[in-house]
């Protein structure tokens, strides 16, 4: 029982995590892809940005005197998410727009937002060096334990409460843009642009709104998953940079275009990966005496170094066996 | 006053221009119909209304108001509407998701725009929940028109609606035009299909080369032997 817990807390509940990462990064590119058809490579530097976004806010509200019992992150995460989403909007208006008004190639899109990620990680160690960053040195981050009441079981289901916030947040986020995406006019409106944008505009739907609304739900998206990360973990200037190859891989996997996909890609890359670095030998505890001697200690299927390479794999293999990914979105 | 009015327009996709000097007019009453062979410059010339590609000279007047290169989706306020030939609906989408964005620019109850294109087209009805790109050619082409009426326009502008279509949907869609005319929308469409198109038409124009060749009711283009040998393939059967 002690072994099933710990498995629940080693692979469960961080591929439930950084799952919910993923999905909340890989539902904006895929967006932006439907729409604009490029692949925002500047996006998790988007997502770092909203990071500092919300901890700035955080330092400012702790300076003038706001104290909470709960991460002050919370209170101001709804301001953070509309600045990263003006921020993307503004990026937009300066770096992309003027490219697609000359018609260039998505190629040509997509190496603009690599000077895009070069320029938001500048201006952010300009601002804040290269060192990290944590949203709990005012109140200590709480960690919820849950005893369960069976004999010989000693050790508790644990996580933290960012944890609990973030896949909640997730879940209702998944929710909302569901509803606005098959009931409201301009959520409709994203999917016929998405489906075929000619047909969208001799309808008289104005593109450049739709191109508006997205960045605005890209940006917010983005924000929302780099708070959510930098209260796991710790925020630094290339926080998201580390992590936007398999927020990539999730959006591919589930099928580019396909919002739903890209949930489901993002939650498949982070299970797999939590799965993968797993101590397998763990589960096998209970029945070491009846196990031959030579079995190794640790049977993690990759060493937690070289986690990056599970989402590869998939990658690749999605590629090969099925290129437009679960959801049948476009063939890259 | 004509509900629109081309003049002398020229236009083509920033080469060299398609379309040398064509002039089109057509009042709300009216059935248009442009023919002529490939290439002639007859889906080009509706594009040119559209906003689609710029017009170099001469104008484009709708109802009094110059739309020369407006913009498309600034168009459609106005009461014009478009079915493109292909990609003319939106394949992910449901078919009555496919109508509403039709009605788009709409603010306003548009249940009874929706009751009557399930009238004209009632198969549309029973699939109103599957997705467009399921159905077949001649549904889609249902999906396409009823979409286009959904902004209740003025001027109904089609680009080949029979094209692909089997003779039986041929037929069909040609009456769900009339119908559409008489309730009082404008038509202006270019169809390959030029005989049984002139058939229907209060306006023929057949082009050439980016020009008008020939200008008159469809009656009188069908009965002209020289539009009948040079671009109807053949006399007139008797």
């Amino acid at each position: 029982m002690n072994e099933a817990i710990f498995f629940l807390n080693n692979a469960v509940v961080p591929g439930l995590v950084i799952g919910s990462i993923y999905a909340l990064g890989a539902v904006g590119i895929t967006l932006i892809y439907g729409i604009l058809r490029f692949a925002h490579f500047a996006h998790g530097d988007l997502m770092t940005m909203g990071g500092f976004v919300s901890y700035l806010l955080a330092i400012g509200l702790a300076g003038i005197g706001v104290s909470t019992t709960f991460p002050v992150a919370y209170l101001i995460l709804p301001v953070a998410i509309a600045i990263t989403a003006v921020a993307a909007l503004a990026i937009d208006r300066m770096f992309y727009a003027p490219l697609r008004a000359r018609g260039v190639k998505p190629v040509t899109l997509l190496v603009a937002s690599i000077g895009v990620t070069m320029m938001i990680q500048g201006l952010i160690r300009l601002f804040f060096g290269t060192g990290t960053y944590n949203f709990f040195e005012a109140t200590p981050k709480v960690i919820h334990q849950i005893r369960l009441p069976i004999e010989g079981v000693t050790r508790p289901i644990s996580f933290t409460q960012p944890q609990v916030v973030m896949v909640l947040v997730t879940v209702a986020v998944v929710i909302a843009l569901h509803f606005f995406l098959t009931r409201s006019r301009f959520g409709k409106a994203m999917r016929a642009v998405s489906d075929n944008a000619d047909l969208a505009q001799v309808s008289g739907i104005n593109l450049r709104m739709v191109v508006r609304i997205t960045w605005i739900i890209a940006g917010g998206l983005a924000c929302l998953a780099g708070t959510m990360l930098a209260l796991d973990v710790t925020l630094k200037p290339d926080l998201a940079f580390n992590i936007i190859l398999p927020i990539f891989a999730a959006a591919i996997v589930g099928g580019v275009g396909q919002v739903y996909g890209a949930i489901a890609g993002g939650y498949l890359i982070g299970f797999a990966e939590s799965l993968s670095v797993f101590n397998w030998a763990v589960l096998l505890r209970p029945f070491r005496d009846q196990l031959p001697d030579w079995l190794p200690t640790n049977l993690a299927i990759v060493p937690t170094e070289y986690k990056l390479t599970v989402a590869f794999v998939i990658l690749v293999i999605t590629l090969l066996v099925r290129p437009t990914g679960i959801f049948r979105g476009a063939s890259l | 006053m004509s509900l629109i009015e081309l003049r002398s327009i020229v236009a083509g996709y920033g080469g060299a221009p398609i379309l040398h000097g064509v002039d089109i007019a057509i009042d709300q009453s009216d059935i248009g119909v442009v023919v002529g062979p490939n290439g002639a410059g007859k889906s080009t010339t509706l594009k040119a209304v559209f906003g689609l590609l710029t017009v170099t000279a001469g104008s484009i007047v709708f109802d009094g108001a110059d739309i020369t290169n407006a913009r498309s989706d600034r168009l459609v306020p106005m009461g014009l509407s478009y079915v493109p030939q292909e990609k003319n609906i939106f394949p992910t989408m449901s078919v009555e998701e496919n109508l509403e964005m039709g009605a788009f620019i709409r603010r306003d109850d548009f249940s009874g725009s929706l009751a009557s294109v399930y009238e004209m087209f009632p198969p549309l009805k029973e699939k109103r929940r599957q997705k467009a790109g399921e159905l077949s050619g001649g549904q889609r082409q249902m999906v396409a028109i009823g979409r286009a009426l959904m902004s209740r326009p003025r001027l109904l502008m089609l680009d080949e609606p029979s094209a692909g279509l089997s003779p039986r949907y041929v037929l069909e869609i040609f009456e769900r035009i009339v119908a559409i005319n008489k309730s009082g929308v404008g038509i202006l469409m270019v169809e390959q299909n030029a005989r049984q198109a002139l058939q229907i038409a209060s306006r023929g124009f057949v082009l050439a080369a980016g020009q008008n060749r020939f200008t008159g009711t469809g009656r009188e283009l069908l009965d002209d032997p020289e539009v009948a040998k040079s671009f109807l393939g053949g006399a007139v059967p008797a």
